[in-house]
């Protein structure tokens, strides 16, 4: 047995949301990959509380392109891999119940189309033809995506685990990473608490858990989780397609947004107002009342369905809404891909493969783009208006 | 054949007068009582195909009947609600849930108000025997005190059982019929006005901010913020894993007792029983009762669990009892036909060529209990004050709860007021004797006296009872007060026992007979407890005498039935027998043995189809075969295959997973178990918006 620790060409610490789908990308383009993470398995950080919403209706083009590129990967799994991942193309619908909504939804739409997103204005009548469930009342219309779409989490995370795996990823869990090793300002390798791992390039992928890694070795992340809850239902008959997200206000919430998952089962969310930050994903009783009452007065029918399981998980933010994706200049090798703000699951397989032209220099005129707007090194001024 | 499968006359329980009304099964008409549940309605009419599974399209019928899983789900007037739950209405249109249900469409947003939030010192979840004693303690100190309990009536469990309860006399109502227990505790709680009791009204999450929220009565949801809070939630069934087990007509002993006992319905003809535990054997008592054949009984053990006396009871009957016996498979198509055991080997493999076939209409699974802890857990996570008592500390007899709840009414009284009482020692030891489990067995000697009256005590196990030690008008049986778990003893002669009959008949074990040689000493007579209907036998009917281990004496024939003055129910039964016999003489047989003949051949178990999530439909294999891949994350496993992520919240697979990781050799502590999430059941989301509920159209939740 050799003293000398084991040598990779990347590792990736944190097998979840853009971790797990970046090893598998990175093992496809023949690169040697340990993957590390603190728990048990694969996606059991914040993977598994995602609701699993897929879209590519963002307001900007980073997260629109990789966003695009996910949902092709998403929606082609079953074909290229074989695993059911209950992708389900259901479209996303903003509703405008108030002029303030409406006004934001269509200067969104402007920028929306023109980066080449599928994405029209329905009045009330065709979003009421469209989603035959939904309050009329007050209702003005809404922005309709239908190339948006969802699937399970669970499933995914899972299948991408498999396939990495496939292609000579290795995994090792309940294994966190203590240390990450920089000598002379370039990435040595990590030291966990089982042993030592050498390897030119860390990608750090480890979510609302960010921060404290980074600290010893002097860089700043500004990365801080708030929690959201959510919950799932019984399963029912299709009842609608669409994810719908309700962006208006009100006492205790900003948004809130649910749907109906391939195999039946309403899943929701809403955003706390204002945020609640920390690490805590305990249940709370405040949850159910606020998001159930917003929930019974834009589908009325859903008062009936019986729900199931509730749950609490952590969206790491950053100051202005926007993932951080990039080199650190502090520690060469060292490539970040953290504060997902909530849209882990949606970016994780169309940046993970930006992540493996990062590691293999092969990127294109377009990912430049993507990375001057995700720059950890940016002003953090802007606010994004579609969270 | 309408109606066919209601129990209209039973020894113990009475048979309400209920008004008849019409509801409709797949548009034809079905005769039902009003008040009654469907799934009470539909067994009674012979229906026990409730739908098909979305996933397979098996058939779904009855399993908990206790509101926590889903089987049972039915469309009612194009509704889906739990049949199990939800009481009928007159012309009620009633059809099986084949798939998933629909929400027919309703844009009207309805009126929602703010949840209301409620400051009590002390919430107690569970009106069984914990929460009740529990509660009468503190009723008696005038703390504040709110009792929730998911049912319409207060008892817990207690409420279903008919028999006569062992412990002590003295400390806790041994002697008295369950239902009886229910309902003195429930009369002595009414006395105290500061104890607050919500009905129906079910628990669904302790929450972090330490509130606890309450579906309250069915129609609103509360959250309730506690002081100090009392699990007194109970236990669950343990289920196995064997293929058939989701066929209908496979379930829990809870839900045979509640059918039977509460619903007053014949959910079989022919039963089989797996376990041979004090609920399997009471269970099977309660069937026998009920006018139901059971037609075996098969234990994995080489001896039976539960107390002796239950034990004999079900073999001089004509029980057959199985031990070293597992069940390998429930056969049937739409619903239970047969089931096959076959003996096993000390590491508990059948052994081929043992296999049996059984022809039978129900299979009832009495494997054990689990403690129904997770409220108390979460509320010491988020660190509440909390305490947990009865079953869902440790399972254990009624009794025992019943000194348990004592223990935590004193022990919450402390916590809040120091200076009080304390609690009396005697009440710990009590409670520890009550929670012991049967212990040494002794011979059964037979008095070498034939003169005069003697009084048999078939009862030779310690176990923590003691009433026919007070019965006995002359005070001739003896069991020390100290320790009730010893053997009785009859301490007169032949010439003391007046032959008042009051042990025979008051024994809840049934175990007392009494020989009088006084008229023909050749032909004693025999004095036998006997708790059937009393038209189930005459004057002059021909009897088989049976010994205590069920082995027949002889025939004789009945001089007479009696019952005994200030006894309840019990009946005793007097024959002749000859002198060689009559002491040896236990019981009389009441089933025929033709009822528990094998099929000539058993019927083979089909590959290996074994569910051990019911709710989603996941088979042990797919599970076994993870295992083998080398996943031991149980969310990880849940995650994959959906096992535990269906209707009843993982309670009925969760402890079956487990058990196919020790049959795998994986040490427990290599597996992480999967977290546990709020809502306990299923809860219309409407609940929790405050839309007030119209009762003519929502499920009620009892």
């Amino acid at each position: 047995m050799s003293d000398y620790p084991q040598s990779y060409d990347v590792i990736v610490i944190g097998a979840g949301s853009v971790g797990t789908p970046a090893a598998l990308s990175l093992a496809q383009a023949g690169l040697k990959v340990l993957v590390l993470d603190a728990m048990p398995s694969a996606g059991q950080g914040s993977n598994k509380h995602a609701i699993g919403g897929i879209r590519a209706t963002h307001s900007d083009p980073a997260k629109i392109r990789l966003c695009l590129r996910s949902i092709e990967i998403f929606s082609t799994w079953k074909e290229v891999y074989g695993d059911d991942i209950e992708w389900y193309k259901g479209g996303y619908v903003f509703v405008a119940y108030r002029e303030q909504e409406e006004q934001t939804l269509k200067t969104l739409l402007q920028k929306q189309q023109a980066y080449g997103l599928n994405i029209s204005w329905l009045d009330s009548g065709d979003l009421r033809k469209l989603i035959p469930h939904l309050n009329p009342e007050g209702l003005i219309g809404g922005t309709y995506s239908p190339n948006d779409g969802s699937a399970s989490p669970l499933l995914s995370i899972h299948a991408f685990y498999k396939q990495a795996r496939n292609y000579g990823a290795e995994f090792h869990f309940n294994e966190p990473v203590t240390e990450i090793i920089v000598r002379s300002g370039k990435i040595q390798g990590v030291k966990t608490s089982k042993g030592m791992y050498s390897t030119p390039v860390v990608i750090h992928a480890s979510g609302a858990w960010a921060k404290s890694l980074m600290n010893p070795i002097g860089i700043e992340i500004p990365v801080q989780p708030d929690s959201h809850e959510a919950a799932i239902t019984e399963p029912v008959q299709r009842m609608f397609d669409p994810m719908i997200v309700d962006i208006r206000p009100a006492q205790g919430s900003a948004n809130f947004y649910f749907y109906q998952h391939k195999t039946g089962q309403i899943l929701f969310c809403i955003t706390p107002s204002p945020n609640i930050w920390g690490f805590d994903i305990r249940e709370t009783s405040a949850f159910l009342p606020m998001v159930s009452k917003r929930m019974v007065e834009v589908m009325p029918s859903l008062r009936h369905i019986r729900i199931r399981r509730t749950w609490r998980g952590l969206y790491p933010m950053t100051p202005d809404g926007f993932p951080i994706v990039g080199w650190s200049r502090e520690a060469e090798g060292l490539l970040l891909a953290v504060g997902m703000c909530g849209q882990g699951y949606m970016l994780g397989p169309g940046l993970g493969e930006l992540l493996t032209r990062m590691v293999t220099n092969t990127l294109s005129p377009g990912d430049e783009e993507i990375l001057s707007i995700l720059s950890p090194y940016r002003e953090f001024v802007g606010q994004e208006k579609l969270k | 054949m309408m109606n066919s499968h209601r129990i209209e006359k039973h020894p113990i329980l009475s048979i309400p007068e209920r008004k008849p009304i019409s509801i409709f099964w797949e548009g034809k008409p079905l005769s039902a009582f009003e008040g009654e549940t469907i799934s009470a309605a539909l067994i009674a009419n012979g229906i026990h195909v409730f739908g098909y599974h979305p996933r397979d399209h098996s058939p779904q019928g009855i399993f908990c009947a206790n509101g926590q899983c889903s089987q049972c789900m039915v469309l009612a007037d194009e509704r889906p609600v739990k049949a199990c739950m939800t009481l009928v209405k007159p012309n009620m249109q009633i059809t099986p849930l084949d798939g998933l249900p629909s929400l027919p469409v309703e844009t009207h947003p309805p009126e929602v108000k703010d949840i209301p939030q409620l400051q009590v010192p002390v919430l107690i979840i569970g009106g069984g025997p914990a929460g009740l004693s529990a509660a009468i303690e503190l009723g008696k100190h005038g703390i504040e005190t709110l009792l929730i309990d998911d049912k319409h009536r207060l008892g817990g469990k207690l409420v279903l059982q008919t028999h006569r309860f062992f412990g002590s006399t003295q400390a806790v109502y041994a002697g008295t019929r369950g239902i009886d227990i229910a309902s003195r505790l429930e009369k002595e709680l009414s006395q105290f006005r500061n104890v607050t009791v919500w009905l129906e009204s079910t628990a669904l999450a302790v929450f972090s901010d330490r509130n606890v929220g309450i579906w309250k009565k069915g129609t609103e949801y509360v959250l309730v913020r506690p002081d100090v809070l009392l699990v007194a939630t109970g236990a669950r069934e343990k289920f196995l894993a064997f293929p058939g087990n989701t066929l209908p007509g496979v379930y829990g002993a809870g839900a045979f007792q509640t059918l039977v006992n509460r619903d007053l319905v014949r959910p079989a003809e022919r039963l089989f029983i797996v376990g041979g535990g004090n609920v399997g054997l009471i269970a099977g008592y309660h069937a026998l009762q009920a006018g139901i054949a059971v037609v075996g009984l098969a234990e994995a053990m080489p001896e039976v669990g539960g107390y002796k006396v239950h034990r004999d009871k079900l073999v001089r009957m004509g029980v057959p009892i199985y031990t070293s016996h597992t069940i390998l498979s429930a056969n049937g198509d739409q619903k239970v036909e047969s089931v096959t055991i076959a003996q096993i080997n000390e590491k508990f493999q059948p052994i081929p060529g043992t296999e049996k076939t059984f022809s039978c209409d129900s299979v009832l699974i009495a494997v054990g209990l689990d403690p129904v802890n997770e409220f108390y857990v979460k509320a010491r996570e988020f660190g509440m004050k909390a305490f947990v008592a009865g079953d869902a500390e440790e399972i254990a007899e009624a009794s025992a709860a019943i000194y348990s709840g004592k223990i935590a009414g004193l022990t919450i009284l402390n916590e809040i007021n120091p200076s009080s009482e304390p609690i009396p020692q005697t009440w710990f030891q009590a409670a520890e004797i009550l929670k012991s489990r049967p212990g040494k067995n002794y011979p059964e000697t037979v008095p070498d006296i034939s003169e005069g009256v003697i009084p048999i005590i078939h009862c030779t196990q310690e176990i923590p009872c003691n009433p026919c030690s007070t019965l006995c008008s002359k005070g001739l049986i003896f069991i020390p007060q100290e320790d009730i778990r010893n053997i009785p003893v009859f301490m007169g002669d032949s010439h003391s026992c007046a032959f008042c009959l009051r042990c025979v008949a008051g024994c809840p074990g049934l175990a007392i007979t009494l020989v009088d040689y006084r008229a023909d000493p050749e032909n004693p007579r025999v004095a036998i407890p006997y708790e059937f209907h009393r038209e189930t036998l005459h004057k002059g009917d021909t009897v088989i005498l049976m010994s205590t281990e069920g082995e027949e004496l002889g025939t004789s024939v009945v001089q007479n039935i009696v019952g005994i003055k200030d006894n309840d129910r019990t009946l005793v039964v007097l024959v002749q027998a000859p002198r060689e016999i009559a002491p040896e003489v236990a019981g009389i047989r009441i089933q025929p043995e033709e009822v528990s003949r094998a099929e000539t051949q058993y019927t083979p178990t089909v590959q290996d189809k074994t569910i051990v999530c019911r709710c989603e439909r996941v088979s042990a294999g797919e599970i076994r075969a993870l295992i083998r891949e080398g996943y031991r994350d149980l969310n990880e496993i849940k995650a994959i295959t959906r096992a535990g992520m269906g209707a009843c919240g993982s309670k009925t697979c969760s402890s079956l997973i487990l058990r196919i990781f020790r049959e795998e050799g994986i040490p427990l502590n290599e597996v992480t178990p999967s977290s546990k999430r709020p809502l306990f059941v299923e809860t219309p989301l409407g609940i929790f918006a405050g839309i007030h509920v119209d009762e003519k159209q929502e499920e009620k939740h009892e």
